[in-house]
């Protein structure tokens, strides 16, 4: 008995994992173009639209098969973006004020006749309200299946048209003049975008669902310059994300879409911190490093001025107050100290600084260097 | 798809308008581009100089009026004509680098689907070298300066191979060595009996690098050669009056044209 059970967990747990690479992946490397396309609240806006098409698919077809509900969620989603696009192209309507308007207006929607369903007698309505916040554990081994396979519809159409996309993506004014079709191209992304989206609808849910988007492509740009590179990141990061999310939401018990959310903002956080050349700690670190560079040249400079006006014993020492005065107390005294232990400075018993032979050379060969003239003493 | 130039005007424009919310931009504009000339189109701000380009180029839809390239409409016509839009209508910080940039200027006749392969990378380094890029090749675009963020977009209309290159202020913003650059490629562009029609700015220069010039302000003042029609009288009327005294002198500041 134990041994089974064990051998069930195992199950679920295995495919919600698959399950849940599956959406990550395929969230990710959508998101990627939608971060870059600056479309972040698009993709919001279409998860919350997707809900009166999954409430609606039901109500019409009485199934809860996972592809109907995913058809119905994709047109309902795709056609509040066509309507968010007819709407700014027609009116005076800003893109944000659209967006929002068709989020509410779907979601309101959706949940209207999400509570019709739910006062209904009929057997069968319940897990319609999953779709909400999302729910791994419930997956079965047909909802991975088709979740693989409409994502690998999306991810196709991204490697066949990878080069359209990425012109597209950086500059849509210069690919139309090159007769590139950039009205149906654009409505073609935003649709692979709506597949992603609902690909991962029940295991993340409509309100959170956008995160999914966003999160993988915003920490995969901290780690790379190249377009391609921050796609399969991407696509890496959300599925880290939905398989880590999945699996302690399922063995913890939690919402799975929250959970999924809180690990892919780790990685986003993660990633704004310590990414190289991009991340804060390491934009910090140059700027420190370049500061403390910048201190010890300046003051070997001034020393290196005071020499010059005792050419006859370049390292006579020299009272350091008139440093102190010019660079401040603190900054002199770190220099200083740390260019003793590098041996370019030295503190004379008498008291008083002067630069070391070596110091003084290294001093001229910055100043030819950089030809910048050292403080006026 | 056959391009043909033949003896037609490189760029002919007739009775375009254009309005927003009822407001003109363009009004009953007529534009002859002659083959192989430079030609700057000037005007003050909002006188509809980057609409006139972007629908010569076919992004924006005219209420009225036609354009023709080399006697045939700009759709059959598409292949000659390479665009250099404002450096500032892009985001700059997209993960990609120089010759990826220039590269994009292929796609037009690599075709659908088809990956840009060793020729297409090699047209680009040529592009990128003859604006003197090419050591800034794989660097990504963000790390450029502004000058060198407009080379880039030169090279890329470059490797289009073109006859016809329309631009959308090449000169602003950049440094005194990109301009120098832009100025030689202009000539070079002239010299192969390449046609440039650009958008500019400053007044000081327009008879040094061009060769013709439509002044517009909504409606087309006056257009032709610098030194027939870069007078004060149609400069006064392209400005309304506010500039006085430069008539192509070339000792003239922005601040004396501005009375």
């Amino acid at each position: 008995m134990d041994v089974l059970s064990d051998m069930a967990l195992d199950y679920t747990l295995r495919t919600v994992a698959l399950g849940s690479a599956a959406l990550g992946i395929v969230s990710g490397a959508l998101g990627a173009f939608a971060v870059l396309r600056r479309q972040a609240l698009l993709g919001d806006a279409m998860s919350h639209a997707a809900l009166p098409g999954v409430a609606l698919a039901f109500l019409i077809t009485g199934s809860r098969a996972p592809l109907v509900l995913m058809i119905g969620a994709a047109l309902t989603g795709w056609l509040a973006a066509v309507a968010i696009a007819g709407i700014i192209r027609a009116s005076r309507v800003k893109t944000d004020t659209a967006m929002a308007l068709m989020l509410s207006v779907f979601f309101g929607a959706g949940l209207v006749v999400l509570t019709f369903i739910q006062r209904r007698p009929a057997a069968g309505k319940a897990g319609l309200d999953k779709f909400l916040f999302g729910q791994a554990a419930a997956m079965l081994e047909s909802d991975v299946i088709t979740m693989a396979s409409v994502g690998a519809v999306g991810l196709l159409g991204v490697l066949v048209l990878w080069k359209e996309f990425k012109l597209l993506s950086f500059d849509p004014d210069f690919a139309a003049t090159l007769g590139v079709p950039t009205r149906r191209l654009d409505l073609l992304l935003t649709s692979l975008l709506v597949i992603a989206i609902v690909v991962g609808l029940k295991t993340v849910g409509v309100v959170l669902m956008s995160a999914m988007v966003v999160a993988p492509g915003a920490a995969a740009r901290q780690w790379t310059n190249r377009l391609g590179v921050m796609v399969t990141l991407s696509a890496l990061f959300g599925a880290a994300a939905g398989v880590l999310g999945a699996l302690i939401s399922t063995t913890a018990q939690t919402s799975t879409g929250p959970t999924i959310v809180l690990v892919a903002t780790g990685l986003v956080v993660v990633s704004l911190l310590v990414a190289p050349a991009r991340g804060l700690v390491w934009t910090r670190m140059h700027a420190w490093r370049s500061q403390r560079i910048l201190a010890l040249e300046a003051v070997m400079s001034d020393l290196a001025a005071l020499a010059a006006q005792h050419s006859s014993d370049a390292t006579r020492p020299h009272d350091i107050a008139a440093l102190h005065a010019v660079r401040g107390r603190a900054l002199v005294d770190r220099a200083l100290s740390e260019l003793a232990a590098d041996g370019l400075a030295q503190r004379h018993d008498a008291g008083g600084w002067s630069l070391t032979p070596r110091g003084l050379a290294e001093a001229d060969r910055l100043a030819r260097l950089r030809r910048t003239p050292s403080a006026d003493l | 798809m056959r391009l043909r130039t033949g003896n037609a005007l490189a760029v002919q424009a007739t009775d375009l308008t254009l309005a927003y919310q009822q407001r003109p931009v363009l009004w009953d504009v007529d534009l002859e581009v002659p083959r192989g000339v430079l030609m700057a189109i000037v005007g003050p701000n909002g006188a509809g100089k980057t609409t006139l380009l972007r629908t010569l180029l076919g992004l924006l839809r005219p209420a009225a009026g036609e354009v023709l390239v080399f006697g045939r409409s700009y759709l059959e016509q598409r292949g000659l004509v390479a665009y250099v839009p404002q450096r500032g209508s892009v985001d700059w910080d997209f993960p990609t680098t120089a010759l990826d940039v220039v590269t994009m200027g292929t796609y037009g006749s690599l075709g659908w689907v088809k990956r840009p392969g060793a020729s297409e990378r090699s047209r680009a380094t040529a592009a990128l070298e003859q604006v003197g890029m090419q050591d800034y090749a794989d660097r990504q675009i963000s790390q450029l300066s502004g000058g060198q963020q407009q080379r880039v977009f030169l090279a890329r209309a470059l490797v289009q191979d073109a006859e016809i290159y329309l631009m959308d202020e090449p000169f602003q913003g950049v440094d005194a060595t990109t301009e120098r650059a832009i100025v030689d490629l202009l000539r070079a562009l002239r010299t192969a009996g390449k046609t440039v029609v650009a958008v500019h700015h400053d007044l000081q220069t327009v008879a040094e690098y061009f060769d013709q010039v439509t002044l517009l302000n909504v409606r087309r003042i006056a257009a032709g050669p610098v030194d027939e029609v870069f007078t004060e009288e149609n400069l006064r009327l392209t400005y309304g009056g506010r500039v006085a005294g430069i008539g192509g002198r070339a000792n003239a500041t922005p601040l004396d044209m501005l009375a």
